[in-house]
């Protein structure tokens, strides 16, 4: 619940909250072009720059508001006012405080009122004119939302003594409270701070009103505070500031004993009270407090013996100019400060080579440091643009030393095209690119915003930019510029595209947008301060690098995404299992095999020949297309003939000089499936060995299965008798004296030639084996007959998935398959203690014969299954997340 | 008769709807619907020009405001978010912005009535939504130079007390001024309503909801929450809150400052979590739910409801869950 009370609360980017507790709230009071001659000049000149440097000092310096002043006849005010305040508001480390708008035109008041978002505070209103304008002018500034100061001044004049200060502050209190509705707590009542020691008598009890009303004020006006300008009271001891500073702290500090709480005070020109000399104290004191006669004339005399010694001026904290320089820019870039820019770039264009270095190094770290901290909430937008203003001061600088240079140098640093997309209306964000690149000396075309494809394509062409940027709020914007990248594609327009705003992400152009638009690259672009960046990378000499760069990590990013989507839509085993694969085994006979037991098989190189796929041996050669199509491709055929002929001459010597022996073994077993488990059994019905099969957790669209291989085998429970073969075949015996030779005479050329043509011998074995199992073997397919095209694209019936590829990714698999097939014995195939096989031209594999059987990913599992299976085959669940863990990352 | 709002907003936490566009693009409409028996000679695309749907197409409007009430809602927003001559103006229609607000005022009236006289227990009222437009009045478009502004505040309250005028004289019973991501945009707003109910000799129930648009806490123009609390409290609000965004967890640290620090009603109508890499709102019902729960446990808000992403399946979680809480306690100025 709300800890809300009554009090006086002013905002600017920040909150300022005035409670009792609170002490003075200082304002400053420099942005006053009555008081400050300095101020007046600049906005003369309209050395807005320098001007606002004034306004940052006294924040800096410790003011909590900021008075903004600009009645002076030479200018025009209102202008002059607007123009200052929204200055002002794009300047975030001045707009964190609230504004006063001080004027005695209402005119500009109004005027200033419309250009504070915070709660500002009106400096002043008065009686003087009449109640009746009082009464319209206080009910605006309340509809506004802002404080006021209201001077003690009616229609007879201004208060310069105690009683007339409180009548004219009681019957404007009650005017406000009773008939404006004004709320109390934000009247703060001016009772006329007016100089002393004037030598005349009757001004001999200005502060001493001063203190006396405001006290009054306090105790009877409930709510109300009381500010004043305090530099008026040492308006006679002007020139002296020893005097003026010791003056202004002893005034305060009276003033606030009887309730001043706030006060226009130079906050630069405040000796502490207890730091002033104790005897000039006491003639200060004498004078406020008209406590003697001769008050005056004692400080008067006091002050001719401090005059000249001026008073020391209080220095902010400059401390990092003495950094070294490529701090100081950065220091300059992430704080807006463009007071000292242009000497720090000429110290560091002396120490580079080229001018356009110091954009290029320090400049642009010191950016990319903006925009790490305003993608890490550090900094906000409005200090990043202000930032890109001071990069931009940092360009100017240079610019001529980079046209003199005269070669090398860069000519105007290109085209860049922004548009925010069709359908969208935002377009803050592209208008801040849009500066940020013209800093850096692009020329950028804005197209506006809702601008459609084709729009953006015809500038683009016509304009000839070089790079395209879209940009988008709205997250139909996403898909829009999808189809800007589309449009881009079919317009055949090889230019870089840039992807940036609110909803975009580096994610969304990896995975929607990059891979539509194959001209160029798609770069998405987190933030305005990146742009530069990305456009300089892009169009630089080192675009090549900067691509292939980015094209890896939108890969990645792209595979990460597909990981991580599929990562959350994971079943539990139970729901996936309750999804499998359903046959109907209810009419189901499984083919007795006409062999059975192991059985050795050997074979000719010969034999193998038609068996041979040959498109993955010019894969394996970077020659990429089918064969035989490959051999009369535009491109490579040429390559693709030399290579082939090449091999056939091997083949004829491994065949002519018996290079290489062909060892199988194949077995078929009884079998049934336990849950995922595929059980095996000799004659006897005795278990003899127990495959584990992995099923796919990936939840599917609705009627799509979460496959198992045990699927494919006759459950336990339907009390049908089913099969499940096995084999290992290898064509790697012998090959490696041979391989050994070549590489004695490094010849590497046929060395990976006679690698490459045994592993296509080995694939080419176990498709010669899988027909003579499914004709002759098992015999399930006896009357089968499909030429080698039919037996690559797998046409015929069953499956001979292999531990460790996708339908089956477990290598460990592979330990009780060589078990149960003697495998080592029998075929001289062993393995490693990663489970490859050795020789490495080897397949192993499992049969099933069920027609419904298909090959299938497994994908993705979760930890529960790998836990099941751990206990299923007796693993550590340790070990088996190491053999499993490219199917669990 | 109907109890007053400010009453009935001691008692219970009422429940604001959930987002329009959302709703609409389940309907997935075309130029044409936009254009129907009002636009069909305007010369410019007007599709997604979401506003137009009270004129062209408003049994989608009504069906949209219906299933809002139906799973809870007691308060819906009119489809007037863009109803301003100056966000018209990028489709060159400020000529229909009457029509618009005074038509989705009258749509949403009689949806609410209806559901009202169904069950009078349970009275439903009528926001009118005043967005903030698409300009900025303390950010200059152009940084070039940081001292121009694409929009003056006078413009904007001429702008707003034209949509203000017409949603009253449709019928709503408050008016929201929502979405603020520049202060003084919604300081104009308020100041075209002030005008309006001084010269109507009305009290018109006025919600802000502002926007907190990044991990730094503030507005996009770079208030804090406790600032834009200060710089909207000169109106006797019915509530100032926040809305859009962020989603709900997010938004929890600025809802505490309000809660700790406003004297006036505290509002929150997050999206349905942050918007992922395909501009498609995640978190269901039960996701939303379950972190607005920690505003109720906190008991930090009067007023709750969706903003982007959300539909009436998690206004009737939320509504369900509201139920089941004491309002946040109002401190009375004294």
């Amino acid at each position: 619940m709300s800890e809300s009370k009554v009090t006086l609360r002013l905002s600017g980017l920040e909150p300022l909250i005035v409670t009792p507790e609170s002490n003075f709230v200082n304002v400053g009071e420099r942005t006053n072009v009555t008081g400050s001659r300095k101020f007046l000049r600049l906005i003369k000149e309209e050395q807005f720059d320098e001007a606002l440097s004034v306004a940052r000092d006294q924040v800096e310096g410790g003011a909590q508001i900021i008075d903004v002043n600009m009645d002076e006849g030479m200018i025009d005010g209102k202008e002059a006012m607007i123009r200052f305040l929204n200055l002002m508001a794009a300047e975030p480390d001045i707009a964190r405080v609230p504004v006063m708008i001080d004027s005695s035109k209402w005119e500009i008041i109004e005027a200033g009122l419309q250009c504070v978002q915070g709660k500002g505070v009106v400096n002043s209103i008065s009686l003087k004119e009449g109640k009746d304008l009082f009464v319209e002018q206080a009910t605006k500034i309340k509809r506004y939302g802002a404080a006021v100061i209201v001077m003690a001044f009616d229609e007879k004049g201004q208060a310069d003594n105690y009683e007339r200060r409180i009548e004219i502050c009681e019957r404007s209190y009650r005017i406000l409270v009773d008939e404006v509705g004004f709320p109390k707590e934000d009247i703060i009542f001016d009772p006329n701070i007016f100089p002393v020691a004037t030598g005349m008598e009757e001004h001999n009890n200005n502060a001493l009103d001063f203190f006396n009303a405001t006290k009054w004020i306090r105790e009877n006006l409930p709510g109300a505070h009381v500010s004043g300008g305090v530099s008026n009271v040492s308006f006679s001891f002007r020139g002296n500031n020893v005097v003026r500073e010791a003056m202004h702290a002893a005034f305060l500090y009276h003033a606030i004993q009887n309730g001043m709480d706030m006060g226009i005070v130079n906050p630069t020109m405040l000796e502490v009270y207890d730091d002033i000399d104790k005897e000039l104290l006491d003639y200060v004191e004498d004078v406020l407090l008209n406590r003697r006669e001769d008050a005056t004339e004692r400080l008067l005399d006091y002050a001719e013996t401090v005059k000249g010694e001026g008073g020391k001026k209080r220095e902010k904290d400059l401390s990092w100019r003495e950094n070294d320089v490529r701090e100081r820019l950065t220091y300059s870039l992430v704080k807006g400060v463009a007071d000292y820019i242009d000497e720090d770039v000429e110290e560091c264009r002396q120490q580079f080579e080229r001018p356009i270095e110091v954009i290029e190094g320090p400049l642009m770290d010191g950016m990319n440091v903006v925009g790490d901290l305003f993608g890490s909430g550090k900094m906000f937008l409005p200090q990043v643009v202000k930032s890109a203003r001071v990069m931009k001061k940092a360009v100017a600088y240079l610019l001529p030393f980079i046209e003199d240079e005269k070669e090398g140098g860069r000519s105007a640093a290109g085209k860049v095209l922004m548009a925010t997309v069709k359908g969208d209306v935002h377009d803050i964000g592209k208008n801040i690119v849009g500066v940020v690149l013209g800093c850096n000396n692009y020329e950028v075309i804005d197209l506006g915003v809702m601008v459609p494809p084709e729009k953006i394509i015809e500038a683009a062409v016509e304009e000839q930019v070089d790079v395209i940027g879209l940009s988008g709020l709205i997250t139909p914007s996403l898909d829009e510029m999808v189809t800007v990248a589309k449009e881009m594609e079919r317009a055949d327009l090889n230019i870089p595209l840039m992807i940036g705003g609110a909803t975009t992400s580096r994610v969304h152009t990896a995975v929607k947008i990059e891979e539509h638009f194959t001209k160029d690259q798609t770069v998405h672009v987190l933030d305005a301060s990146r742009s530069v960046t990305v456009v300089e990378s892009l169009l630089g000499p080192k675009k090549e690098v900067f691509v292939k760069e980015l094209r890896e990590e939108y890969a990645k990013v792209r595979e990460n995404h597909t990981r991580n989507r599929a990562q959350k839509k994971l079943l539990t085993l139970a729901q996936a299992q309750e999804n499998k694969y359903a046959i109907d085994w209810s009419n189901f006979e499984a083919a007795v095999p006409k062999a059975t037991g192991l059985q050795n098989i050997s074979v000719n190189t010969e034999e193998l020949l038609p068996y041979i796929d040959w498109t993955p041996f010019f894969r394996t050669w970077e020659l990429h297309g089918k064969y035989p199509a490959i051999l009369e491709d535009a491109v490579v055929g040429d390559e693709a003939k030399k290579l082939f002929s090449d091999a056939q001459a091997m083949l004829e010597t491994i065949q002519s000089e018996n290079w290489l022996t062909h060892k199988g073994v194949v077995g078929i077993f009884l079998a049934n499936a336990v849950e995922d488990d595929i059980v095996l059994y000799d004659s006897e019905g005795n278990t003899i060995h127990t495959s584990s099969t992995m099923r796919q957790q990936l939840q599917k669209a609705a009627g799509v299965p979460n496959f198992a291989l045990s699927d494919f085998i006759a459950p336990k429970e339907s009390g049908k008798s089913d099969y499940l073969g096995g084999f290992v075949v290898t064509s790697g015996i012998g090959i490696k004296d041979k391989i050994d030779a070549f590489e004695a005479d490094h010849d590497d050329y046929n060395s990976i030639l006679l690698k490459a043509l045994t592993d296509r011998l080995a694939e080419a074995f176990a498709e010669y084996l899988h027909e003579k199992v499914r004709k002759e073997i098992w015999g399930y397919a006896a009357n089968e007959s499909l030429d080698n095209e039919s037996l690559i694209k797998e046409a015929y019936q069953g499956i001979r998935p292999a531990p460790g590829y996708p339908a089956c990714p477990d290598h460990t698999e592979k330990i009780g398959l060589f078990q149960l097939l003697e495998a080592e014995e029998r075929t001289g195939v062993s393995l490693t203690d990663s489970l490859a096989m050795y020789p490495t031209a080897s397949v192993s594999g499992w049969y099933f014969a069920h027609p419904e059987s298909k090959y299938f990913g497994v994908g993705r599992i979760n930890q529960e299954q790998v836990a099941s299976l751990a206990k299923r085959k007796g693993y550590s669940v340790e070990d088996m997340e190491r053999w499993l863990s490219p199917n669990l990352h | 008769m109907k109890k007053d709002i400010t009453e009935i907003l001691q008692q219970r936490i009422l429940v604001l709807d959930g987002a329009m566009g959302t709703m609409i693009q389940r309907h997935k409409l075309e130029e044409e619907d936009f254009r129907k028996g009002w636009f069909e000679d305007h010369t410019q695309p007007l599709k997604g020009n979401n506003d137009l749907l009270s004129l062209t197409r408003p049994e989608i409007i009504k069906e949209i405001h219906a299933a809002y009430f139906e799973a809870g809602a007691d308060i819906a927003e009119t489809n007037t978010f863009s109803g301003t001559t100056i966000a018209q103006a990028d489709y060159g229609l400020e000529g229909a912005v009457y029509d618009i607000n005074y038509h989705s005022a009258k749509i949403a009236r009689e949806v609410a009535d209806e559901f009202t006289e169904k069950n009078p227990d349970k009275p439903r009222f009528v926001a009118g939504s005043m967005g903030p437009t698409n300009r900025t009045a303390s950010i200059s478009p152009d940084v070039n130079d940081p001292g121009f502004r694409a929009i003056t505040f006078e413009e904007l309250v001429v702008a707003y007390k034209q949509q203000a005028e017409a949603l009253l004289d449709g019928g709503v019973d408050i008016l929201l001024v929502e979405t603020v991501f520049d202060t003084l945009n919604a300081k104009a707003a308020l100041f075209a309503i002030d005008e309006v109910c001084n010269e109507r000799g009305l009290k018109v129930p006025v919600m802000v909801s502002g926007t907190i648009t990044d991990q730094s806490g503030r507005t996009l123009t770079g208030q804090t929450t406790e600032a834009f609390l200060i710089s909207v409290s000169h109106m006797n609000l019915l509530t100032v809150g926040l809305n859009c965004a962020l989603g709900a967890s997010m938004m929890r640290p600025y809802l505490q400052v309000l809660d700790r620090k406003a004297p006036f009603g505290v509002s929150a109508h997050p999206n349905a979590g942050l918007p992922n890499e395909f501009g498609e709102y995640d978190e269901t019902p039960e996701m939303m739910a379950s972190q607005i729960k920690d505003f109720l446990d906190e008991n930090l808000v009067n007023i709750i409801g969706g903003c982007c992403g959300t539909n009436p399946d998690h206004i009737k979680a939320i509504a369900d869950l509201a139920a089941q809480y004491e309002p946040r306690k109002i401190a009375v100025n004294v």
